[in-house]
């Protein structure tokens, strides 16, 4: 009960200023706007994607936001480590637990309304959402989000206070894991060391069972390879980031 | 009010381990302003993060008002103000929500943490300026939410990491009559850590010096100069050759230690420099010793943490 409550407590601290600002949600979604214009144009009448270009691009868009999004989560509390606020939460009774969920559900929620936001631009553009598909393909992208949000906290944990580490490895990491995931060009067409590395990339299932959701094909086997992904990515991320808490910061 | 056995911390620090705080033994009554006094390094700050939970001890215990605060952190968390060195409101939220958060952490419904909230700007003189941002505050404004931060609980015992550094002397002074009125309104006792010699001297009752880990000294500021540091006189005499038998006249002085001469100079250490002085001037006198010049000066915590470790505070920090 004190966990709900301190969660809830959490999540409207860091959604006030979001929610008294709705606009900084457009321009720090700025990137993927510019990606779904500039860039799928160029993809819709070549021959360079399997499938309908829309279909197959903008899956890949939404994995663009779900690594930057929890990214930011990551930034905002280097912020809140580097100057006081997270100390000062810290000593009184919140949960600590509540303190990371709390952060991590208002980037979820920040993340789903970029990413409706997202598909309803690009349905007039020529994509055809296949709704239960759409609805669990973003389900997946929480729980990927969540699992690279609590890499991302302790990643910011341990950069505090310089932060360096944290620009750093972010990237470092970020374009490469994008790159090698297939989202803007389908990997296929490329030279087969680079296929090598995108097939240990967990990034790319994840996009590859958006791609299959997207077209409502539940039972293919990106979908589970994704889902696993995801899944595992999750366990992962909460795993360290509670035990990174535990320690004290 | 704060019950120290033994606290020790140790880090370890690229495969060497660090002793930042060595054995601490600590005992706070309710009511008490103590200062917390050390150059940077000593520990001052691994104690308070001890003290308030936010760092586990390597080893020894701490009752924080009322509670262990290994097996009781809650409980003693509910019960403590804190007020870290830098500040406590995030940039991007309004000074008020962030008062209103702070409160419901604690278990304040959002109306209960809103009223109190507008009470406490109103304590620290930012009212009116709930929806600001903590970017648009002075300073001194932003310390002052700080403190308010750390109120809004009703701490009986509040912290404080150096709550005046890095303030010009107006704030500085403002600082202190908030946290001063805190105590004479709610009987807060309050622990805080400074290296501004001249306020832990001037504000607290009780002064606890902490040097590498350990603490090397407790009392009140008075008692701690006339122990450790004592008052000091220095006369110049007229004639340089008359200086061997003023000293011996100083050595049969109350309380008359380190005897030193340069020139004409002679200086000595004595209980009570205010009574020693008038009786060493007419001791002279009567002796039929000229002194051209007689001053006492008072020691400073400058000069008693140079009595005790052979080093000042302010050597430690450059």
């Amino acid at each position: 009960m004190t966990f709900l409550r301190d969660t809830a407590t959490i999540f409207s601290r860091e959604f006030a200023p979001v929610w008294r600002d709705p606009l900084s949600l457009v321009f720090t979604m700025a990137q993927p706007l510019l990606f779904l214009y500039l860039f799928g144009p160029l993809l819709e009448n070549g021959t360079d994607t399997p499938g309908p270009a829309w279909q197959w691009f903008v899956p890949g868009i939404l994995i663009m936001m779900c690594l930057s999004g929890p990214l930011m989560a990551g930034y905002f509390l280097l912020l809140d480590l580097i100057g006081g606020s997270m100390e000062r939460l810290l000593v009184t009774p919140v949960s600590r637990t509540a303190l990371l969920v709390g952060r991590t559900l208002k980037e979820f929620v920040v993340l789903l309304a970029q990413a409706v936001l997202i598909i309803g631009l690009a349905v007039p553009l020529g994509l055809d959402p296949h709704v239960p598909g759409v609805l669990t393909g973003l389900t997946l992208l929480v729980v990927f989000g969540i699992g690279l949000g609590g890499l991302s906290f302790v990643l910011a944990i341990v950069s505090a206070p310089g932060g360096e580490l944290f620009y750093g490895v972010t990237q470092v990491v970020m374009f490469p894991l994008l790159l090698l995931s297939g989202v803007l060009l389908p990997v296929e067409n490329g030279p087969g060391w680079l296929q090598v590395a995108a097939a240990v990339n967990p990034v790319t299932y994840v996009v590859e069972a958006e791609r299959a959701l997207f077209a409502g094909r539940f039972l293919d086997a990106p979908v589970l390879w994704g889902a696993a992904a995801a899944v595992v990515t999750a366990l992962l991320g909460l795993h360290l980031a509670r035990r990174r808490m535990a320690r004290g910061l | 009010m704060i019950h120290a056995r033994g606290l020790t911390k140790t880090y370890t620090l690229k495969k060497t381990s660090v002793d930042a705080v060595r054995g601490v033994d600590l005992d706070v009554e309710p009511g008490q302003l103590v200062a917390f006094l050390g150059p940077n390094g000593a520990g001052k700050s691994t104690c308070l993060r001890m003290l308030t939970g936010l760092l586990p001890p390597t080893s020894g215990t701490a009752r924080v008002a009322g509670h262990d605060v290994t097996t009781e952190a809650a409980a003693v968390r509910a019960r403590i103000g804190y007020i870290g060195q830098k500040g406590g409101a995030g940039e991007a939220f309004r000074i008020g929500d962030e008062l209103v958060t702070q409160g419901r952490c604690y278990g304040m419904t959002r109306r209960a943490a809103r009223s109190r909230a507008e009470e406490l700007l109103t304590v620290v003189g930012l009212d009116g300026m709930f929806a600001r941002k903590p970017s648009t505050l002075s300073g001194g404004q932003r310390r002052r939410l700080d403190i308010a931060l750390g109120l809004m609980n009703r701490p009986p015992l509040l912290f404080l990491d150096e709550p005046s550094t890095g303030l010009d002397p107006a704030s500085r002074a403002d600082i202190w009559s908030h946290i001063l009125r805190l105590r004479a309104d709610h009987g807060t006792t309050l622990f805080l850590t400074t290296h501004y010699l001249e306020e832990a001297d001037a504000m607290a009752e009780r002064v606890v010096v902490i040097d590498q880990g350990r603490i090397i000294a407790d009392g009140t500021a008075r008692r701690l100069k006339a122990d450790l540091a004592g008052d000091r006189l220095t006369v110049t005499l007229h004639d340089p050759a008359d200086v061997p038998r003023a000293a011996e006249i100083a050595a049969g002085l109350p309380g008359a230690a380190g005897l030193a001469s340069d020139g004409p100079r002679l200086t000595l250490r004595v209980a009570a420099a205010d009574r020693a002085l008038p009786e060493f001037v007419r001791a002279l006198d009567a002796a039929g010793l000229k002194i051209d010049t007689a001053e006492s000066s008072r020691p400073t915590l400058d000069d008693v943490f140079l009595a005790l470790t052979g080093r000042t505070i302010q050597d430690e920090e450059a």
